[in-house]
Order: C-alpha cells, then sequence, then structure tokens
C-alpha cells in the first residue's frame, strides 16, 4: 500500500515458498529429520549420494504434500514422476537434487486472502503448482576462524520440501505478508508443516517488479528481481518496500526494462535493512533436467484424493465462519482465536463448553490468557493454567464469591504459582462474604458516612460508589456490586 | 566412434564450453576440438530418433513398467558420524571441510 499511494505503479509481486513436510524420516531414506542434532548424525550412504545406494519415496511425505495441495485448492495430476536438477554445490551431494519439472504433482490452484481490517481488498492469490523435492544441505563459513575452510553439515540433506509458487497476484508488500501468514496457519491447522521460519521450515523467495504506466499509454515494467535470505514475514515485508523503493530509484535513474539484462537475485540483509546484488541466476536449461532413473513414476486416483480430502478437517478461513456460529462470537473474536493456531481454537472451545458461555470465555482468552501468553512468550501447549481452573474462576465470578477483577488477579496467581485455584484463593484470604458481615459492613459505612448518606437521599444515587472504596478496605473480599445494592437499600430505609 | 553420414557438427566450440562450464570441467583448446567433433557425432547419431513419428507414442518417464513404490515413514539407523566422514578427502570429525563457500546456498 505504502508504495502504491505515494507513487505512480503498480507493484507485482510473487511469492516461491518452501516448508518442511511434518515426515519422521527424510523424502528417499529412514533417516531422522530432527532439527538441531550434531552435525552429520542423520546421514546414510541415499543421502549422501554414495554409490550404489538407491532412494524408495516416503509415503508419508507424498500424502502430507497432496493435502496441501488440495487445501490451496489445486488440480492433482494423475500422472506425476521425479527429474534431476543438475547443479555442483558442496551442501547438495549427488550432484542433482531430486525434483519435479514437467509434471508436478499438482497445478492451478489458489489461496484467498483477507484482511479483517480492511487495509486491502480481498485478493486470490492463484498457485501456479505445488511439488515435493528433497532439501540440500548445510554450508557453514565461519569467517573470524581465519580459516580458509566452509563446514558442511549434510543432516538436512534429503529432507521432504513442498515448493508452492504462486502467479505474480500480490500488489503490496503488507498484502504478501497477510497471504504468508494465511498460507502459513493453513499448512499448520492442517498438520503439513510446523512452518517453523527459525529452523528453516518455511523459506520464502519473493519476485517484484513494477509496472509504471506511460503517457503514451504502454506499461513500463522494470526488471524482475527475485529477493533471497528473508528469514521472517516481517523481513518479506520491509525486503519487498525497500526493493519497490529501489527499483523505482533506478527505473527514474536508467530507465532499464524488463528484458534489457539477465533477471537478477538480490539478498536481503535484516540488520542493514537492504537488498543486496547476487549472482546471476542460471537459465532454467542450464540445470539440464532429466527424468531420475532410480524413481519409478507415481500414480493417483480419484478415490485416493477423495480419501485424503475426507481426513483434512476445517481449514482457518472454514473454521473462523464456524467458530463464531458455534459459539456466537463476534468475527472479529473467531478471526483473532482462529489465527493463533489450531491449539488455541481447542483451548478456547473446552473452555467455551466448560464455562457455557462463548463471549465470555471469548473475553478471558483475549484479555488474560492470550495477553499472559504473549508476555510471558512459549505456546499454549505448555500454557501452564488449563481450561479447567479458569473455568472454575469464571463460574465463581458468575455465582458472585468475587468480581471479575478480584477473578483477573485470581488466574494471575495461579499462572504465578502454579498452585490450584482452590488454594490460592484460601491463600489470598479471599471467602465469599456471608449476608450478616455484609449487612454489618454496610451498617458500618453508613454510620461512618453522612455525608455520603445525605447526597444519596438528595437524589445522587451515584454518590454510593465512595462506599465501595471504604468497602473494600475492610474486606478486600465484598463484592462491590452487592455492597452497593445493599448500601443503597439500608440507606433507602433510613428516616 | 564411427562417423555417422549425417553427422552434421550441430554443436559449437561454444555449446561445448558451455556444458563444461556447468560440469566444472577445465578443457585445453585441443580437448575442445576434439570434444566439440565428438559431442556433435554424438548428438548427431541420437538426433536419428528424430526421424521416427511419434506422434501416437506416450512419452516413456521410465523404462520399468512399474509405479507407486513407496516406503513407510519409520526411521531406519543412520551412520555413524565417523563412518560418514570416512571417504571425504577432508575432515574435522564433525563435518565435511570444502574450499571456503561465500554468498547464500545454492539450492531448493
Amino acid at each position: 500500500m505504502t508504495a502504491e499511494s505515494k507513487h505512480p505503479f503498480t507493484t507485482v509481486i510473487g511469492l516461491e515458498v518452501h516448508v518442511q513436510l511434518q515426515t519422521q524420516t527424510k523424502l528417499f531414506c529412514g533417516c531422522v529429520t530432527t532439527f538441531g542434532s550434531p552435525p552429520n548424525t542423520q546421514v546414510c550412504p541415499t543421502c549422501l549420494g554414495l554409490p550404489g545406494s538407491l532412494p524408495v519415496m516416503n509415503r508419508r511425505a507424498f500424502d502430507l504434500s497432496l493435502r496441501a495441495a488440495l487445501a490451496l485448492n489445486c488440480k492433482i495430476a494423475s500422472f506425476t514422476k521425479w527429474d534431476r536438477k543438475n547443479y555442483f554445490y558442496p551442501d547438495l551431494p549427488k550432484g542433482y537434487q531430486i525434483s519435479q519439472f514437467d509434471l508436478p504433482f499438482s497445478y492451478e490452484g489458489y489461496l484467498e486472502v483477507v484482511d479483517p481490517k480492511g487495509a486491502f481488498e480481498p485478493r486470490t492469490v492463484r498457485i501456479i503448482r505445488v511439488h515435493l523435492e528433497e532439501d540440500a544441505g548445510k554450508s557453514m563459513h565461519d569467517e573470524t576462524a581465519g580459516t580458509a575452510d566452509s563446514r558442511i553439515d549434510l543432516n538436512r540433506t534429503g529432507t521432504p520440501l513442498c515448493e508452492i509458487v504462486t502467479e505474480p497476484d500480490l500488489r503490496s508488500p503488507e498484502e504478501a505478508r497477510a497471504w504468508l501468514n494465511e498460507l502459513k496457519l493453513l499448512l499448520v491447522y492442517l498438520g503439513v508443516s510446523d512452518c517453523n521460519m527459525q529452523e528453516g521450515s518455511l523459506r520464502v523467495d519473493a519476485n517484484v517488479n513494477l509496472h509504471i504506466p506511460q503517457p503514451d499509454g504502454r506499461l513500463a515494467k522494470t526488471p524482475i528481481v527475485e529477493i533471497k535470505n528473508m528469514n521472517s514475514f516481517r523481513s518479506v515485508e520491509r525486503a519487498l518496500v525497500y526493493e519497490t523503493e529501489r527499483q523505482w530509484g533506478e527505473w527514474q535513474d536508467t530507465g532499464a526494462e524488463i528484458g534489457s539484462m539477465p533477471k537478477q537475485t538480490r539478498g536481503w540483509d535484516d540488520s542493514a535493512g537492504v537488498t543486496r546484488g547476487q549472482r546471476h541466476k542460471e537459465e532454467s536449461s542450464d540445470y539440464r533436467y532429466f527424468p531420475d532413473p532410480d524413481l519409478v513414476p507415481v500414480t493417483v486416483s480419484e478415490e485416493q484424493v477423495a480419501a485424503v480430502r475426507s481426513t483434512m478437517g476445517e481449514p482457518p478461513a472454514l473454521l473462523r465462519k464456524t467458530l463464531a456460529e458455534r459459539w456466537d462470537i463476534p468475527a472479529y473474536d473467531a478471526d483473532v482465536l482462529v489465527n493463533q493456531g489450531p491449539e488455541l481454537v481447542e483451548y478456547f472451545e473446552d473452555l467455551a463448553k466448560k464455562v457455557g458461555e462463548g463471549k465470555v470465555a471469548s473475553n478471558w482468552m483475549q484479555q488474560d490468557v492470550l495477553r499472559m501468553l504473549n508476555e510471558r512468550g512459549g505456546h499454549i501447549a505448555d500454557f501452564p493454567v488449563q481450561p479447567t481452573a479458569v473455568a472454575d474462576i469464571i463460574g465463581r465470578v458468575k455465582k458472585g464469591d468475587f468480581d471479575t477483577g478480584r477473578g483477573k488477579e485470581i488466574f494471575a496467581a495461579v499462572l504465578e504459582t502454579g498452585k490450584p485455584v482452590d488454594e490460592v484463593v484460601a491463600g489470598m484470604g479471599i471467602a465469599a462474604v456471608d449476608e450478616d458481615d455484609l449487612q454489618k459492613l454496610c451498617e458500618e459505612l453508613i454510620a461512618e458516612n453522612p455525608k455520603i448518606v445525605a447526597d444519596v437521599k438528595g437524589g445522587k444515587e451515584q454518590a454510593a460508589g465512595g462506599l465501595i472504596g471504604q468497602a473494600k478496605r475492610k474486606n478486600p473480599n465484598v463484592n462491590p456490586g452487592k455492597v452497593r445494592a445493599l448500601a443503597l437499600e439500608l440507606i433507602r430505609a433510613l428516616p | 566412434m564411427p562417423a555417422q553420414d549425417n553427422a552434421e557438427p550441430t554443436l559449437t566450440r561454444e555449446d561445448v564450453l558451455k556444458v563444461a562450464m556447468l560440469a566444472r570441467l577445465a578443457l585445453s583448446d585441443a580437448e575442445l576440438s576434439s570434444l566439440t567433433d565428438e559431442l556433435s557425432q554424438i548428438v548427431g547419431l541420437v538426433s536419428q530418433l528424430s526421424e521416427l513419428n511419434t506422434d501416437d507414442v506416450e512419452p516413456l518417464a521410465h523404462p520399468l513398467d512399474s509405479q507407486n513404490v513407496f516406503r513407510e515413514d519409520n526411521p531406519a539407523p543412520s551412520l555413524k558420524t565417523a563412518d560418514a566422514l570416512r571417504c571425504a578427502p577432508r575432515h574435522d570429525g564433525e563435518c565435511f571441510l570444502v574450499p571456503a563457500v561465500l554468498g547464500e546456498s545454492g539450492s531448493a
């Protein structure tokens, strides 16, 4: 949006996303895919590309990528095969990557993104293709060590990746970020990938250029730049904002248009906040793709597609609607909850069921559970206060044992101490104040506050508010609503 | 290999240089000349196939008449690191060592 509103051009963005599939083992061998293990402890002859080894496809990897493609509304090819993409790089021990070239297993899908605050119009982004391929290893170069060597860890080699390629349908950096969030949410809900960017489970490259209308009616297009090395969605947005401005500046300086130079790759430097030119990308034909003779083709029947579809569950876009209807909560609430991921929705539904009121549960989720979760960091799955405890507190507030403010304090204390609600309530000296005590307290207050009593008698009922603070000081456990009601009743009864 | 009658030199020196670059091969001028001839002959030989009418022939993805070979997602033992590194010209006990790789990773 920023760029569009300032400059007379359209920003055109397409994305290429790689997600690591949630399998236990690699795509073509039984090595595990655990992140963060010591270097070269998850390698075998197959993923090292040693002579005589043969790849055999992981069924779960194929099924998960099928699920991703269906969720992205893709067509599924009835016949698909794998190809070798040849290039030399130290993190690629075989000298080729097993990927899919001309017959990807799925193609022509779409995913829509809607901004709940209406910052941009709903945008449907077409998917060109989704295919299944293997990851490369990791090369590390420590410049401070003063050595001339790079160190190669091949644990990641052969990890299954789903590559998702979009048409250039996005029109602003902000849209790109929002769309990526929606894609991530979808893949997490479907259990396809954990999409953890810190661990490299989701990687994004962006292609961007500008379409600039000319006075003669022609549309000038700047050379397409591919941006790499973005390690968060925020980086994607920042890199695209930067690159848009850079291309606009370059266009004004040089007037260079698409086709006047080979496609350029630029790397995002997050700390400097700039993109920098990298090597010119080898042309597609330079990869000399050919069908991998070590792998046989795969066919997919309509029945198989139907079977995968039937186990997919609700995608986030649908869940937002059904959650709002099921618990009678506003669309905004449903959006906030769904966007936090499936575990949080599960927590909410559990709480709502126990409380019996969706809106009350949703308020507690947003004002207390989510706020604490954000403050503490971490994941809802590790959140120490269970829905049962929260429902218990809400139940006591409803019964009038204490007010909502006190309830929130109890919630915070339960979270802090890890003790059960009963114990915390007892420990804080919170006990339901019985009717006799309340009566006595109110009588005392009335005796001590002739001015307030006079004001109330004179018609200013709001003056009774002054009694509540005093009541809480005398006994922090009193329910303010009850004090107010009883005090008013007693004052009215005075001669 | 015997020269084919229709083995017109279909490759230029530049073609061979490009392929050699992609294969990371350094060729001398003499090698470049002889390889250009030899590779042209091979391409010529294979190009005889294009004389066949393949309109009604389905593209062949694999010579075996076999499909849908899968394994289950069950872990199998990996190599010990020492064994994995054993054949490497250079390693540090943990990682393979190669001449410095600068810039971003080349793949995926």
